[in-house]
């Protein structure tokens, strides 16, 4: 496989975070890792708090750089300081508190700011900024002020200042932890949308197992590693050793796990409540 | 007598200006000593502003709060006997957190009680043991520890009060799941050990379903509905039409039920859906 078939790639990646002591060298954050995500591919990162999944986050696009070992990002060596500014303008991070990385006070400042900063001549980034804001369905939010926002339609005015950037992949770290349902369901929708429509790679990090279902492909992270690496189906399959990490399956995934242990032969593999429904239609028909 | 009512709450944000919202509408609810009540509404619809309301941090325009019988409002001592009485964790508790110390943090409330230094401590050391913090934990910053144990200290902190009534706004917002499990163990515990009544807002319906005696929905700063969990989660159209989620189980009966099979929607357990379902195909 040619290796610009990958966005990210991390071989044998080592961190650790520096601790307030002198003389107390704490765990890995990440121990080891390997990893190669392609271009176009959406990927769900679960783990539970300090398994590393954020740390990792970090190390996509250099705001860390490893201890040993190395992080390729759209064919740039992170720890080369000489391709900060290049990586970042093919990798982008959307952060969990939406409060925290809105810096202007008018939509359309903030959504320009990324672009601004990468010198994009005016007309261009005037461009860039509308049809971003269309994307995640914030057009006419462009003159309100950000902070009178819902926690989610600010977290799409984030994912619009990344777009802005036309990064190829986006990194988010947990971005749905501090929304209400309504809130997360509007981001879920916007990020599917970005992958499916403008084939934005995304690595989307959370600990909710329902919202990883709709990747291609679902990382668990823990104690600093990777556990498991596949398809949703093939790693919600491991129910005992999710539970044993911390982790559960989907409702649907742990009903049908239920009705299994009466009926040995009802369908395994199934994630959703969608999913459940026709599946237990066609059991009970046979 | 019920330990908290509302009589004909009504309260205004920004009265008297072109912004003026009514959050509570002639809000009148009666809770019982000793219950667990889930509160849910959609963003805006005014559960902050009601659980505000139930410890005098905001005074009604119209109406009264009664706690064990006495208005709140009436004057200076009953307000400040309900700040102790009911004691209020918000939303990201841990944000509130301030002091050089983790036991000093927790101590914090139960200091304002005028109590007295033995008591503050022994008050300071069961909440911290109840919440799972450790003795060395004590003496730590409260900015060293994790999301997790954070958000747990500052949860000490109100109980470390005794509240007669706990009221948690989001209390497992943000946390992984395995936090989020703890911290619905701890409030279930309280209710269980002292009898006490605790209300719990969530967006999380699942964590409602499992807990709750009653649940409150509130809408447009109105009460919608007031009754148990089987009731509530049995009228499903309704929520959903108040841009409310239902548990994820009761989302997969409805998903039968759509598709024409003869499932009762009003279930919210796993339990409960395995058993339907299996009576449903040994029927066949």
């Amino acid at each position: 496989m040619r290796d610009n078939e990958y966005i990210l790639q991390f071989n044998n990646v080592c961190f650790r975070y520096e601790g307030d002591e002198e003389n107390v060298v704490l765990p890995l954050a990440l121990d080891n890792i390997n990893l190669n995500i392609k271009k176009g591919e959406f990927v769900a990162v679960l783990g539970h708090n300090g398994s590393g999944k954020s740390t990792l986050a970090k190390l996509c696009n250099a705001l860390l750089v490893p201890e040993s070992g190395k992080v390729i990002a759209a064919g740039m060596d992170t720890s080369d300081s000489i391709h900060e500014y290049d990586i970042r303008q093919h990798i982008g991070v959307v952060f969990q508190n939406p409060d925290n990385q809105i810096v202007a006070t008018i939509v359309e400042e903030d959504v320009a700011f990324g672009p601004e900063n990468l010198g994009v001549e005016p007309k261009e980034i005037r461009r860039r900024v509308d049809e971003a804001l269309k994307t995640v369905g914030m057009y006419e939010y462009r003159l309100h002020e950000p902070h009178k926002l819902s926690g989610g339609q600010k977290q799409r005015v984030a994912i619009a200042g990344i777009l802005a950037m036309m990064t190829d992949c986006i990194v988010l770290d947990e971005p749905t932890a501090m929304l209400d349902p309504i809130g997360r369901r509007e981001v879920l929708k916007t990020i599917g949308k970005l992958n499916k429509e403008l084939g934005i790679t995304i690595v989307f990090i959370t600990h909710f197992m329902n919202e990883a279902v709709a990747a291609d492909r679902v990382i668990i992270m823990d104690s600093a590693k990777i556990l498991l690496d596949g398809t949703p189906k093939e790693v919600f399959k491991e129910r005992n050793l999710l539970k044993k990490v911390g982790l559960g399956i989907p409702p649907a995934a742990e009903l049908a796990h239920k009705l299994r242990k009466t009926l040995p032969d009802f369908p395994d593999g199934i994630l959703t409540a969608d999913e459940f429904a026709e599946r237990f239609i066609t059991y009970a028909r046979a | 007598m019920p330990v908290l009512e509302t009589k004909n709450l009504t309260y205004q944000y920004g009265a008297g200006t072109p912004f003026c919202v009514t959050a509570l509408d002639d809000v009148s609810v009666s809770i019982e000593k000793g219950e667990l009540v889930g509160i849910i509404g959609h963003t805006g619809s005014g559960k902050s502003t009601l659980m505000q309301h139930f410890n005098a941090l905001l005074k009604p325009d119209k109406g009264q709060v009664l706690l064990e019988g006495k208005d709140i409002n009436e004057n200076k001592q009953a307000g400040l006997e309900a700040r102790f009485k009911v004691g209020l964790c918000f939303q990201y508790p841990e944000y509130q957190l301030f002091e050089a110390t983790v036991y000093k943090d927790i101590a914090y409330g139960p200091a304002n009680m005028k109590l007295d230094g033995k008591e503050v401590d022994a008050r300071v050391r069961q909440a911290a043991e109840y919440v799972g913090i450790p003795p060395d934990m004590l003496e730590k910053s409260p900015f060293d520890l994790s999301g997790g144990e954070k958000r747990r200290a500052a949860i000490a902190g109100v109980m470390a009060m005794r509240p007669e009534i706990l009221i948690l706004d989001e209390p497992t917002a943000g946390l992984d799941p395995s936090g989020r499990s703890k911290i619905m163990e701890l409030i279930v515990n309280y209710k269980k050990t002292t009898g006490n009544t605790v209300l719990l807002v969530s967006h999380s319906m699942d964590e409602i379903a499992a807990v709750s005696d009653r649940i409150l929905v509130m809408k447009g700063g109105k009460i919608a509905m007031f009754d148990s969990v089987k009731h509530v989660f049995g009228r499903v159209s309704e929520l959903i039409s108040m841009g409310l989620f239902v548990p994820e189980i009761t989302n997969i009966m409805l998903k039968l039920k759509e598709r024409g099979v003869g499932v009762r929607t009003d279930i919210f357990t796993l339990e409960g859906a395995a058993n339907e379902l299996l009576h449903l195909l040994f029927l066949h």
